[in-house]
């Protein structure tokens, strides 16, 4: 499945011929990141995950990823923490950490 | 003369507070940012009983300020708040109040206009309306907020004017930054404005037709009848202000604010609280004896052109600073003052256009230091230019 | 003119931080201040600012604040290398934190004081509040306001028990930075 990385050699334009015409700009470009909104971390125990997929479904952000060898994982460039995966997982895989320190 | 009370409030707060005061019979208005807190404000003051009005919820600027309109027919005190996209959305109904001659007073945050899409400050939303026949005025500060809605009141219902007026306070910068905020007494400002009493409404004892249609022979008629009372709102503005300044203490200097421009060889001109931002530099640049001025226009309409011309005689170059663009030209403030300086075929000083600001584009002080140094410079350059 | 910048996330009241001390300055100190957010949308967890310009003339100029005397953190997790931006030579960097040393080296030539204001407020008003906290300790560490002042403005714009609890609260954060000090 395709999802949009952070285009990490994004320059934002300094000049004015380096701006696009009108608003409109090529989509799924992500140039920021947004890992500081978060407060805590989620953490999937890979070991004992079913693969259920149900975090996968309800992620706001759609920052749980299917890595295509049977795992999942999570883009911690975008989870804002919101720990809404760590609820709803029914075999309590996934745990919340505190960030950061 | 009692002395108010000190606060320390946002610039949405003080205008909440200034309405309050006025007792509006009607407040019809729908949220957009970074106007909604005033809003939000006088919601709470009517529900907690502090303001007696009508607070009118309606599904959108162009139906605000039509009631606001519908109000003043039947002789209530209105007051509707808006922003760029809210106030070009009502711009029809802009056109209703002033030919109509309804002494609305409307409170406009001013916000860049989509697209992009911006919600921060800058003066396209209003500068483009110079032409709907509203007296403009452009605060600097809060508490200049919080007199100029019991001003407006004043002015525009004043049976000479009979004309709606917009306060503009720019978004953000000073609408949601708290500063020190003297709010008058209720006793002071109910002996200040009086209720409202006009013969221009819908009234049992004596019928009238309102909102008829003029066609060619007569339409130009009532346009000059608006336009003579948007000159005569001149005398009327400085004749409020005076008396203000006896009943509360605050002086307000007419339709310019001019600060050092007496034997100034160069002024930014420029409205609103970015001129907060140059007069640091023009106390700096006068301490080492350079003669730098700063005038702020406070009413763009009905526009100062003789205090303008008074103000920079003798000034050898004037840089425009302003927040909109007129695509094409130049920005409107600039052909406003330009247009005054010239008119009378009087020689007039070097004039530059510094367009900056923008969707909220920081202007700081090292900015102000370079407009005053291109003033300075001999070099021809273009005649605008964005900061 | 003394610049103080807050740094919380949206919700842990920064702002309220802010426009406190603005209120303390002003109405108890008869001086002039300006306090205004980082402008623009917001929610819950987002890191926000606020800011506070005070002088003993009216401040008149609104621009984007850059440089400034004091950096106020309300919570830990926002510690990075940005947070000591434009902090100058002999400021004050105030950090609520429950450890005893930061992620990130402060220079040597600005002082660094750390507070758990988050327990502090756990116990003064069981929600970890830490505004009044931070302002108390604040006060504490600096000329920028006194202690009074801030009392007087918690009790002007808080109400009953709530007004109380943190006047409490900011008292402790008080004691405990001068405390740290002796």
């Amino acid at each position: 499945m395709n999802h949009p990385v952070r285009n990490a050699s994004f320059k934002p334009p300094t000049r004015l011929e380096d701006y696009l015409v009108g608003t409109a700009f090529p989509s799924g470009h992500l140039v920021e990141i947004n890992a500081a909104w978060r407060s805590e971390r989620p953490a999937i125990d890979s070991e004992r995950c079913t693969n259920c997929l149900i975090c996968w479904l309800l992620c706001p952000d759609g920052v749980i990823r299917k890595t295509g060898d049977g795992r999942l994982e999570i883009d911690y460039d975008y989870c804002k923490g919101c720990g809404i995966c760590a609820r709803e997982c029914r075999f309590d895989v996934i745990r919340m950490e505190k960030e950061g320190l | 003369m009692s002395s108010g009370s000190k606060t320390f409030i946002s610039g949405n707060e003080a205008i909440a507070a200034g309405v309050r005061l006025v007792r509006p019979h009607v407040i019809a208005a729908y949220p957009i940012t970074p106007q909604t807190t005033v809003i939000e404000r006088l919601a709470e003051m009517v529900a907690d009983g502090t303001l007696s009005a009508e607070y009118l919820h309606v599904e959108s600027e162009h139906s605000a300020l039509s009631a606001c309109i519908g109000g003043s027919a039947v002789g209530a005190r209105t007051f509707t708040a808006s922003s760029s996209q809210g106030l070009l959305y009502m711009v029809e109904c802009m056109h209703y109040a002033s030919g109509g001659r309804f002494p609305v007073v409307m409170m406009n945050a001013n916000r860049s206009v989509a697209l992009p899409w911006n919600i921060y400050g800058d003066q396209r939303d209003s500068l483009s309306l110079l032409d709907s026949g509203w007296i403009q005025v452009y605060a600097e500060d809060a508490q200049e907020s919080l007199d100029l809605v019991i001003q407006a009141y004043a002015v525009a219902e004043h049976p000479d004017v009979l004309t709606p007026v917009m306060v503009n306070l720019d978004g953000f910068v000073l609408t949601h930054t708290y500063e020190l905020v003297n709010v008058p007494d209720q006793v002071d400002v109910d002996d200040f404005l009086p209720p409202f009493q006009t013969t221009n409404k819908m009234d049992p004892d004596r019928p009238m037709s309102l909102g008829f249609t003029a066609g060619p022979q007569h339409n130009q008629a009532f346009k000059q009848l608006q336009h003579l009372a948007m000159l005569s709102a001149e005398r009327v503005i400085r004749e409020t202000e005076e008396r203000f300044g006896q009943l509360f203490g605050r002086n307000y200097p007419g339709l310019v604010d001019a600060f050092l421009c007496e034997d100034a060889e160069y002024v930014i001109v420029t409205l609103g609280s970015v001129a907060g931002t140059v007069r640091p530099v023009v106390e700096r640049l006068r301490a080492m004896g350079e003669r730098v001025g700063l005038l702020r226009i406070r009413y763009m309409r009905p526009f100062p052109e003789h205090e303008i011309r008074a103000a920079l005689a003798g000034v050898k170059s004037v840089g425009v600073l302003e927040k909109d663009i007129s695509f094409g030209y130049e920005g409107t403030v600039f052909t406003n003052v330009n247009s005054a300086l010239t008119r009378t075929g009087a020689k007039a000083p070097r004039l530059l256009n510094f367009i900056g600001g923008l969707g909220g584009k920081d202007i700081s002080v090292t900015d102000i230091e370079a407009l005053f140094a291109r003033l300075q410079a001999s070099d021809e350059g273009e005649t605008v230019t964005f900061v | 003119m003394i610049e103080v910048r807050w740094h919380g996330r949206g919700g842990q009241g920064a702002f309220t931080a802010a426009r406190l001390l603005g209120v303390a300055v002003v109405l108890f100190e008869n001086r002039y201040a300006l306090a205004f957010p980082s402008f623009g949308p917001e929610r819950r967890g987002a890191p926000v600012l606020g800011f506070t310009r005070i002088d003993d003339h009216k401040v008149a100029d609104r621009s984007l604040v850059t440089g400034c005397d004091v950096v106020a953190v309300l919570d830990d997790t926002l510690l990075d290398s940005s947070v000591l931006q434009g902090l100058r030579t002999g400021g004050l960097f105030l950090v609520n934190t429950s450890h005893a040393t930061l992620p990130i080296n402060p220079p040597d030539d600005i002082r660094t004081i750390l507070i758990d204001a988050t327990s502090l407020a756990m116990r003064y008003l069981g929600r970890p509040i830490t505004n009044t906290a931070m302002l108390g300790a604040l006060a504490a560490s600096s000329d920028v306001l006194k202690i009074q002042s801030l009392i007087d403005a918690v009790r002007r714009e808080m109400k009953g028990a709530s007004a109380e609890k943190n006047v409490a609260l900011a008292e402790a954060a008080y004691a405990a930075v001068r405390g740290q000090a002796t």
